[in-house]
């Protein structure tokens, strides 16, 4: 009985990736992550790639500009394209600060700026998140849920997801805010104890998604509460999200 | 029953409206009633509006579509009723959900129905039969045990973990459970009425996400359904590239129950294992597509993504460590007695109690039940490459976690098999016009169990209606009856074991 499960032990042996102290997993060929765009291949009246898109992410005027944001990285975009001007790259790191800073036109992709001093000084070593999903469909969910397995061992940065919003210094929140989520959301952030963050993961928390401008929800929760973080995707690659926490704490240069 | 009531067809088929027999309310009960208690099930039941079928026509029109697993015969019955009719609950329970649903949706009363209350607390639609204010979430009535030592708690819509919302009402005795109401609607996007006039460039993005962890089974059917409708016929190599995606799902999610059963229970080395091991299944999904989740795997006339000899092999390898990893992690649960002691005899729920439900999945098959779409209803490789039922009869947690674990061993030799023989051929086709004036019925398989996609055509070929069954739905009062007569502490045990989707039920 012992002896199996300590050869169960020997066999499942040490998973934990070295990131961020060596590189980073080698990412599948086929993964759709920070999008490349050339510009001098789009022809002026061409809007292909805006019909194309499921949320109107990809904007052609006045130049081919992507809003990674409301991005879901189907790449109907980059099929819909006549010129082959859009192509997913493996690129995974993708998390910005500002709102603004996910409209992308191909020239460079600002990524997340550190917390200012006081704040890391606060949080720098020890974080703890209220998870809140608020009409995710489980899949933001489940690959935040996936930070805590010993692959990713979220626990060695010293970043937790706690149960309660009064153990909290913030809110990692996901879906697109139903109508029905509104009030049990608000009330999480307010009883979360100030100074606190906010973390957006994946389409719908940061513009809605797919579900954006369908009247029972609120198109995510930009509008809804300061935001420190946002973390595109549909959904984020669970790296995508380590890079955006890591960098918001500033334990990555 | 009147078997001449019924149109039949079968899984993935489509029929002519004006063949769908439309008979007085009184027939349609006693049909679908006599169906359900001659051993057929009710994989939906829904209204749509007279006029999105016929413009001039009032009222709504009911149908009920039921499933005969015996012969895989698919059976669909309509009515038209004006604002109320004599409800079928009473006599059918597994209509309860579906008439709570009619009546939130469309203000239709069915009359009789002992526990009319909101289903989703979502506002009525524009179509319906009288207005009313949309209702808040959460304010309703729940059933309560007056007495000493009686008391209620309350859980939730958020709870403690990385988990969607929903509310628990439990009505307890001390530490036992006598009632848990689960009421749910939180995650109610929409998503049936934002499929209406579809398809467009939206529609498969959210049928991928009206249960995330459910993307390609739900985009199965969804393919199915439009496939159906177009007149296509997919590829045999797409078919297999189907099926090795779904079995993927599968592996992935029971592999990740598996685990998550036994952190319930404390037991951390295969709770830690199978997070890792599941993250390897998704991550022979993102081999395939790029994605996880399978976004972009499934598209309507095949699949979105080839996989050459080198993916294949790189596939077949990968699975085969998998599989070794998850069969000594998971096997030290059979093996160690104080996991054994928690699983065995823990929120059973009995064979008949099953079949009154209409649980499906791995929850109806813990129980005793045969009941697969892959093997009642086989559609695409599976008519063609059959995967072994696994059946147990205790109903107890325990048989819930081990009809998975036999699951897994199924799924990985099926994909062994499939991705060993791929027949050659194209991926993908574009899809003609769908018929117009045409119901067509999908049921697939998902991990949870049947996934049942319902869709009437109007006369240009758009769907005037979209009707999405999620597993959930039928199984989350599966879940509030095995509680009964259970200590409170079992809770998170017997909700692991059955693992529903909340947003599968609040679409």
């Amino acid at each position: 009985m012992l002896l199996n499960i300590v050869r169960a032990r020997l066999q499942q042996k040490h998973r934990t990736m070295p990131f961020p102290s060596a590189s980073a997993p080698v990412l599948p060929d086929r993964f759709r992550g920070l999008p490349e765009l050339d510009v001098g291949k789009c022809s002026p009246d061409c809007r292909a790639c805006a019909e194309a898109c499921p949320t109107g992410a990809v904007t052609t005027r006045p130049k081919l500009t992507m809003d990674l944001g409301r991005c879901l990285f189907c790449a109907d975009c980059a099929k819909a394209c006549p010129h082959g001007a859009i192509r997913f790259s493996n690129q995974y790191r993708l998390a910005a600060t500002r709102r603004e800073d996910l409209c992308y036109d191909g020239s460079m992709h600002r990524l997340a700026r550190a917390l200012d001093c006081e704040a890391r000084r606060l949080f720098g070593r020890s974080l703890k998140l209220r998870q809140v999903s608020a009409g995710g469909c489980n899949a933001c969910e489940a690959d935040v849920n996936v930070l805590n397995t010993p692959v990713f061992d979220l626990g060695r940065f010293g970043i937790q997801f706690v149960a309660s919003p009064r153990h909290a210094d913030g809110l990692l929140i996901t879906g697109p805010v139903t109508r029905n989520m509104l009030e049990a959301l608000k009330k999480t952030w307010e009883a979360v104890p100030a100074p606190k963050l906010v973390i957006l993961a994946g389409a719908c928390a940061i513009a809605g998604g797919p579900y954006r401008d369908r009247p029972e929800v609120l198109n995510g929760a930009t509008d809804l509460f300061p935001v420190n973080l946002f973390v595109p995707g549909c959904p984020p690659h669970p790296l995508t999200i380590l890079d955006g926490l890591l960098r918001l704490l500033g334990q990555l240069a | 029953m009147k078997p001449d009531c019924f149109e039949s067809l079968r899984n993935g088929m489509t029929v002519g409206l004006d063949r769908i027999p439309r008979v007085d309310i009184a027939t349609f009960r006693d049909a679908v009633i006599g169906a359900v208690s001659a051993g057929e099930r009710l994989s939906a039941l829904f209204a749509v509006p007279e006029k999105r079928l016929d413009p001039g026509a009032a009222g709504f029109r009911l149908l009920a579509v039921l499933a005969r697993d015996a012969d895989g015969t698919l059976s669909v019955v309509s009515a038209t009723v004006a604002e109320a009719y004599p409800a079928l609950t009473p006599a059918c329970l597994q209509a309860q959900g579906f008439e709570r649903e009619i009546h939130e949706q469309w203000g239709l009363l069915p009359e009789g129905h002992p526990w009319l209350k909101p289903l989703r607390f979502q506002a009525r639609y524009p179509d319906a039969a009288g207005s009313s204010a949309a209702p808040t979430i959460g304010l309703t009535d729940f059933f309560r045990l007056e007495g000493d030592e009686v008391h209620e708690v309350a859980v939730g819509p958020v709870h403690a973990g990385i988990i969607e919302p929903g509310h628990f009402r439990f009505q307890c005795h001390g530490e036992n459970v006598y009632h848990l109401e689960i009421s749910l609607g939180y995650q109610h996007r929409g998503v049936e009425p934002a499929l209406v006039g579809g398809p467009d460039r939206r529609t498969l993005h959210f049928v991928e996400t009206l249960a995330g962890d459910t993307t390609l089974g739900h985009a199965f059917a969804y393919a199915q359904v439009v496939e159906g409708l177009a007149g296509a016929k997919v590829s045999a190599r797409a078919q297999a590239l189907r099926g090795i995606a779904l079995e993927l799902e599968r592996l992935a999610n029971h592999t990740g129950d598996l685990g998550a059963l036994a952190g319930d229970v404390g037991y951390l080395p295969t709770a830690a294992y199978a997070g890792r091991i599941r993250g390897d299944f998704l991550n022979l999904i993102a081999l395939l597509c790029g994605s996880r989740f399978g976004r972009g795997m499934v598209t309507p006339g095949g699949v979105g993504f080839d996989a050459d000899f080198y993916r294949i092999r790189e596939l077949l390898e990968r699975l085969d460590r998998a599989e070794k990893d998850v069969m000594t992690a998971t096997e030290l649960l059979w093996d160690t007695a104080s996991v054994m002691a928690r699983f065995e005899n823990t929120g059973i729920v009995s064979r008949e109690l099953c079949e009154t439900l209409g649980l499906v999945g791995p929850a109806a098959r813990a129980g005793g039940l045969r009941r697969d779409v892959r093997c009642d209803f086989p559609s695409g490789i599976y008519r063609f490459a059959h995967i072994p039922m696994a059946v147990l009869t205790m109903g107890d947690v325990f048989a819930r976690a081990f009809v998975r674990r036999l699951e897994i061993q199924r799924s990985i030799e099926f994909i062994r098999n499939q991705a060993g023989s791929l027949p050659e051929g194209p991926i993908g086709q574009e899809l003609g016009p769908l018929g117009a004036n045409r119901l067509a019925v999908s049921l697939i398989e998902g991990w949870r169990g049947e996934i049942c996609h319902v869709t009437l055509t109007d006369a240009q070929g758009r769907f005037a209606h979209y009707k999405v069954v999620d597993p959930s739905f039928h199984n989350w009062l599966g879940l509030a009856m095995a509680m009964r007569d259970q200590p409170i502490s079992d809770f998170p045990l017997c909700n692991k074991s059955f693992n529903l989707s909340y947003c599968g039920h609040d679409l």
